[in-house]
């Protein structure tokens, strides 16, 4: 019983250990620091974005339509007189939303998926062929064809972006299942007399959840292009609302007389993703050193 | 050799049967009924219930999967609601310039990728590598609708140099103007793909360099170029070659974004009037198509995985 206690007296030592060299080598990284401050900045703009908006979103003022930006309109405003900063922020505001809803459920549904298939064998195959077969299409296209058949909505465009992803978190999560599942400690909860689905919470799940986080993140921000190119294509979130990809798309045909309606919900756009990917790319390297 | 193929085969069987059976639950998933949508909303009932016999939506799903599956591999894949002729009519006309654009960008890509990828790994650590990655970082994070909105701002709205928009193939106009229109579109597409390669390129040269014989041609005296090119890289491809197949699809879907941009008469301009009149048989079919190039893709670089590589053949002989 002593001998027990000391061993987790160790292990907490070393964890705390462990955490500290974590924290410093997250700091240690400044394009890691830098990606995580401007999503968490981002992610502040989306939560207050209703607070911050100088303007109504659907405001129209057609006297005031195409201003460049200045004092009054700091990002100029759009063909229908709408202020571009405020439904820029808006905006931000719906990619996070589809962004942050999609990777929280292909997190939950793909590692459930991907323990079921790494640990028991019958459902392997079963799981894993159908997520091949469902990752043999091209996710834009299969968000297209999914949105399509469930009509366009903010809502659907999550859904539809789920199912694209889960097969992809199922995929890693299961090639982690299974290298855990070969380690001793398993097979001692096992002789132990643990029942399975104990074994799959306390030992298996903490144990293949850096590798998944890593890839939930990076489906976050793939999550936000695709709902902005769906959007773009006028298969996404549905007009009037100010999703960066509709907002792309109306500029698009303002190009010759209104660059600020390209750039702005543009420059947010890449900041948004390239903080995201740059905050992955950190994790992957803190968590699953292996990777590298 | 004989066991690795019928491996591959049974797996790219396997991945079509699941493929086809999504499709069509997803034909089935769309609201509305497809006699009504063909006929029209004035239609009696019974001329609906007719075409019904005659489309066979009264039978069971199975053998409707079936039936749709064999017009399938036939190459029928439907007829469009709002255009006149047939779904294969429709995407063999568009096919032509998403396939041009799709290949010019792998091209692109691939050139990209394998210059800025060796440049980097050799200066790793250095200032230069730092620009590579830091470059493909931008590169990722930047969908390709939107530099191609970037691109069209500067290059065609600001310096006036190339067409905003339009598509000529080489048969009607030669090479120089095709290129004058298609090298915008082409930049933009290739961009993420050659950002996501070039990242690949760096690490796997970057692995392959430690190895040991490596070391010995460099014992040997041999050139650092001649190394890099004719040692590690042939070493390091074998990674990025199996994703080309991945690569050339995720092109062609991306296409799809970036012709809308462009007005390319393409697959993505048929998508999006397919998206807007609710032609779900078109959405469908360039989905079933464009998979089933992937698939077809993917299949053939596994066999020639196996050629080029030995270790390949030997592991799939022990499994």
């Amino acid at each position: 019983m002593n001998n027990k206690e000391e061993n987790i007296k160790l292990s907490k030592k070393q964890l705390h250990e462990y955490r500290r060299l974590v924290f410093i080598n997250f700091f240690r990284k400044r394009l890691v620091f830098m990606g995580f401050v401007v999503t968490m900045i981002l992610a502040v703009i989306a939560v207050i974005a209703p607070y911050i908006a100088p303007y109504d979103i659907y405001d129209i003022d057609v006297m005031n339509k195409l201003k460049a930006p200045g004092h009054v309109h700091i990002f100029g405003t759009d063909n229908l007189g709408r202020d571009i900063l405020s439904r820029t922020l808006y905006g931000t505001r719906i990619s996070m939303t589809v962004g942050l809803a999609t990777a929280a459920i292909t997190f939950m549904c793909g590692t459930m998926l991907g323990i079921a298939a790494g640990y028991v064998k019958f459902l392997d195959n079963i799981i894993m062929r159908v997520c091949e077969g469902l990752m043999a299409i091209p996710p834009i296209l299969m968000a297209i064809a999914l949105v399509a058949a469930l009509g366009a909505s903010v809502q659907n465009v999550i859904i539809a972006l789920s199912i694209v992803y889960i097969p992809t978190v199922a995929r890693v999560s299961r090639a982690s299942t299974i290298s855990v599942c070969e380690l001793t400690y398993i097979e001692a909860a096992r002789a132990e007399g643990a029942e399975p689905l104990r074994i799959v919470l306390r030992h298996i799940l903490p144990n293949i959840i850096s590798p998944v986080i890593v890839q939930v993140t990076y489906i976050f921000a793939s999550s936000i292009i695709i709902e902005a190119a769906l959007s773009f294509l006028g298969a996404g979130v549905p007009q009037p609302a100010p999703s960066l990809g509709n907002m792309l798309y109306e500029a698009k045909s303002y190009i010759y007389n209104a660059w600020w309606m390209t750039i702005f919900p543009g420059v947010f756009m890449i900041c948004t993703v390239l903080g995201l990917n740059l905050f992955g790319d950190g994790l992957r390297d803190i968590l699953d050193p292996m990777s590298n | 050799m004989g066991k690795f193929i019928a491996k591959r085969i049974g797996s790219t069987v396997c991945t079509l049967l699941i493929l086809s059976v999504f499709i069509f639950l997803l034909i089935h998933l769309t609201p509305g009924d497809p006699a009504r949508i063909l006929l029209g909303s004035d239609a009696s009932a019974e001329s609906v219930a007719l075409l019904h016999e005659e489309m066979g939506l009264n039978r069971p799903l199975f053998q409707q999967y079936f039936s749709w599956v064999g017009k399938a591999v036939c190459g029928n894949l439907g007829t469009s609601y709002t255009r006149n002729g047939t779904v294969t009519h429709a995407i063999n006309q568009a096919m032509g310039p998403t396939l041009v654009l799709s290949l010019w960008a792998l091209l692109l890509s691939i050139v990209i990728a394998i210059t800025s990828g060796v440049y980097a790994a050799r200066r790793k650590g250095k200032a230069g590598d730092s620009g590579v990655i830091a470059f493909s970082l931008l590169g990722i994070s930047t969908p390709s609708f939107l530099l191609s909105l970037f691109l069209v701002l500067i290059f065609s709205v600001g310096l006036k140099w190339l067409p905003v928009a339009g598509y000529k193939s080489i048969a009607e106009a030669g090479l120089l103007i095709h290129l004058r229109y298609i090298i915008l579109p082409v930049i933009s597409l290739a961009m993420m793909q050659a950002a996501v390669l070039t990242r690949m390129t760096r690490s796997s040269i970057i692995d392959v360099i430690n190895n040991d014989y490596i070391k010995a041609a460099k014992a040997k005296g041999l050139a650092e170029r001649a190394i890099l090119y004719k040692h590690a890289l042939k070493n390091a491809m074998i990674p990025i070659l199996t994703t080309i197949g991945q690569t050339f699809a995720l092109l062609l879907s991306g296409a799809a974004v970036v012709e809308t941009v462009f007005g390319i008469p393409g697959i993505g301009q048929l998508i999006v009037s397919s998206v807007t009149k609710r032609d779900y048989p078109v959405i469908q079919g360039i989905v079933l198509v464009i998979s089933l190039i992937y698939v077809v893709i993917n299949f053939v670089i596994d066999l020639l995985y196996g050629v080029v590589d030995p270790r390949m053949r030997i592991t799939a002989k022990q499994e």
